[in-house]
């Protein structure tokens, strides 16, 4: 493709030009109209995208503003009068407060502390079997769990668990035990919820882990060999260090979503009995905002939780960048 | 091979095989469980004589299943939604994707930021609710398709697999007369079969698995996906309309019922668990590239 006829020889020149203005002067303003028109096509076929984020993204960002206001339906998003924090303030100050935070931090924070090293350790296995097969059966079986959609988890969990047919009942009165009805008993609630997601995630979350494995150099596991390193000392000081960087973004996205507990699984599985254990910030919000119409305060608890996610987000990406040097930006 | 391993190391091979086989039986089990239940005679079930295989094999929970209304207009609309909702996926991602992997793209390091924004910090479930309705888009399958039209992080992961065809190629279709258009399209895409296999597969299992926008923005019953009526035969526990109409005795009634959750489970689940072991090898690259360039 590079040495062609000799037709080639007028334009090539011109674009190495092209390219090398580009580079000196990508922040100089002015009639800097080149690279528009050059890839006018370019810029055609982003708009209609950019479009979309602007409506369905940022729009909502910008209506946000309802949470300082109050939402007159007919009066519009900005005819409606601002009354400032009023809604926090009713937030900080409502029977649910306590409850909610409580439930949300302590589901973000079981998921983080079980749910996050567990695909790391699976990884860590997964790499040292040497059978090919045997490698990939194991993937293909624990990827699986994580095509099945939250309302089938959230149904066979009903299924399996429950105390007149369930099968996990059935074993528990086999051994002389008292049925336990799961789904219904707060105690239980952020234990399978937990469990739950570890089970349909584990094997899908340790492939990242086990990419960053691929390339770690097989050299520094021969020369640890002939050190006469065993595979635990070498699992320890040569892989783990290797997926580091790749633990610590990990880590820095989950941190950031501690207080975002995904709404779709909760919702599922809550029920008047467990509400004490399982009501969450974003249940509440689609109960008291899309059930409810109470419009501006749900705005109110779910800017809450954007606002405290993306700070602890950023505090732990700087703590990151700070101790480890590395970071989501 | 294993003779020149330490004791240590062969201890650690031993146990590594074991507790990989013990995952996998906790993976496979609940799967499998279900898929003999529901092949099996659910008086069976009920009486909790299924361990792993079918009790008095039957499809009786299948053809009852198959005759229900609900599941029939569920799984129509999610056909629907899944094939449009990928369809414009793909579409809106590659549109955004491929200008944003040209180094020549004047203005990409502003796009990037500007969209990255937007996985970090959002105006959240009632401003979006509000905007839906203010577009008059409720009850409607826009409102499927349209607010989750890209995925910032599959944008990524095809910015970078795009990045990785050779330049030389570009500019030498350049010196052809070959507009950016038809180079994206005749030489672009049909090289990079593989991510867009890996998106189709993404973006479909997502829209195949989604309820959350339905449930918030459907009200009418038939447009509802596959996974809100699946919602309330599992979870809700509303099965009226299901089972035959001739089902005399409440307990055997009530007995049929528990064979029909298990087949719908299985009827719901059983098209991604057989799409996605052809495209593990792909996918696999996909997370990957996504991985090494956030």
């Amino acid at each position: 493709m590079e040495n062609q006829s000799t037709i080639e020889n007028v334009p090539i020149p011109k674009m190495s030009k092209e390219r090398k203005i580009k580079r000196k002067s990508p922040k100089v303003k002015g009639p800097k109209l080149k690279p528009f028109r050059k890839n006018w096509d370019l810029y055609l076929l982003i708009f209609p995208v950019l479009i979309y984020f602007i409506v369905f993204k940022y729009i909502p960002m910008y209506g946000v503003q309802i949470a300082f206001k109050d939402f007159i339906a007919v009066e519009g998003i900005l005819g409606s009068p601002w009354v400032g924090f009023e809604h926090f303030e009713r937030f900080f100050d409502s029977f649910y407060f306590e409850r909610l935070i409580s439930n949300t931090l302590l589901i973000g924070l079981y998921e983080l502390a079980v749910g996050f090293p567990i695909p790391i350790i699976l990884a860590l296995l997964i790499n040292e079997v040497r059978n090919k097969y045997f490698k990939s059966f194991i993937q293909t079986i624990t990827y699986a769990p994580h095509f099945l959609s939250v309302v089938v988890v959230v149904g066979m969990m009903f299924l399996l668990l429950s105390p007149q047919t369930g099968i996990v009942n059935q074993i528990i009165v086999l051994f002389g035990g008292e049925p336990i009805s799961f789904m219904t008993e707060p105690g239980w609630f952020k234990t399978l919820y937990v469990f739950s997601g570890i089970w349909q995630n584990m094997g899908w979350s340790s492939i990242i882990y086990l990419a960053a494995l691929s390339a770690v150099d097989p050299q520094l596991h021969e020369a640890a060999e002939i050190d006469g390193a065993s595979r635990l000392q070498r699992i320890w000081h040569i892989n783990l260090p290797s997926i580091k960087p790749t633990i610590i973004i990990m880590l820095i996205l989950q941190c950031g979503s501690i207080l975002g507990v995904g709404f779709e699984k909760v919702f599922l599985m809550q029920n008047s009995l467990n509400m004490s254990a399982s009501d969450v910030i974003s249940t509440h919000v689609y109960r008291t905002g899309i059930l409810g119409s109470e419009y501006s305060y749900s705005a109110a608890i779910g800017l809450f939780e954007s606002v405290v996610n993306l700070v602890i987000l950023l505090l732990v990406n700087y703590t990151a960048r700070k101790v480890n040097k590395v970071s989501l930006w | 091979m294993l003779k020149k391993m330490s004791l240590g190391d062969k201890f650690f091979t031993v146990f590594n095989y074991f507790v990989l086989v013990v995952i996998a039986c906790l993976m496979v089990y609940p799967l499998l469980y279900v898929l003999s239940a529901s092949f099996s005679n659910p008086e069976r079930i009920v009486l909790g004589d299924i361990w792993l295989f079918p009790q008095e094999f039957r499809l009786d929970s299948y053809i009852t299943v198959f005759q229900n209304e609900d599941v029939l207009i569920g799984y129509r609309n999610t056909i629907i939604y899944t094939v449009l909702g990928t369809a414009i996926n793909l579409l809106f991602s590659i549109m955004i994707a491929y200008p944003l992997s040209r180094k020549d793209f004047y203005g990409r390091g502003v796009i990037t930021a500007f969209i990255m924004f937007t996985m970090f910090f959002s105006g959240g479930m009632i401003p979006t609710f509000l905007l839906i309705r203010d577009l008059g888009m409720l009850d409607t399958i826009w409102a499927i398709v349209l607010p989750g039209a890209v995925s910032v992080y599959n944008v990524i992961i095809m910015r970078t697999f795009f990045q990785n065809i050779p330049e030389e190629l570009r500019e030498a279709a350049e010196i052809d007369g070959c507009s950016n258009i038809t180079f994206l399209i005749r030489i672009v895409l049909p090289l990079s079969m593989p991510i867009i296999a890996v998106m189709t597969l993404f973006y479909g299992v997502g829209h195949w698995n989604a309820y959350f926008d339905a449930l918030i923005y459907l009200n009418d019953e038939d447009k509802y996906p596959l996974q809100l009526f699946l919602r309330q035969m599992l979870i809700q526990e509303d099965m009226s309309g299901m089972g035959s109409a001739g089902s005399e005795v409440l307990a055997e009634h009530l007995m049929q019922i528990e064979g029909l959750k298990y087949a719908v489970v299985v009827v719901a689940s059983l098209p991604m668990l057989i799409l996605y072991p052809f495209l593990q090898k792909y996918f696999v690259k996909g997370v990957m590239i996504g991985s090494l360039k956030g």
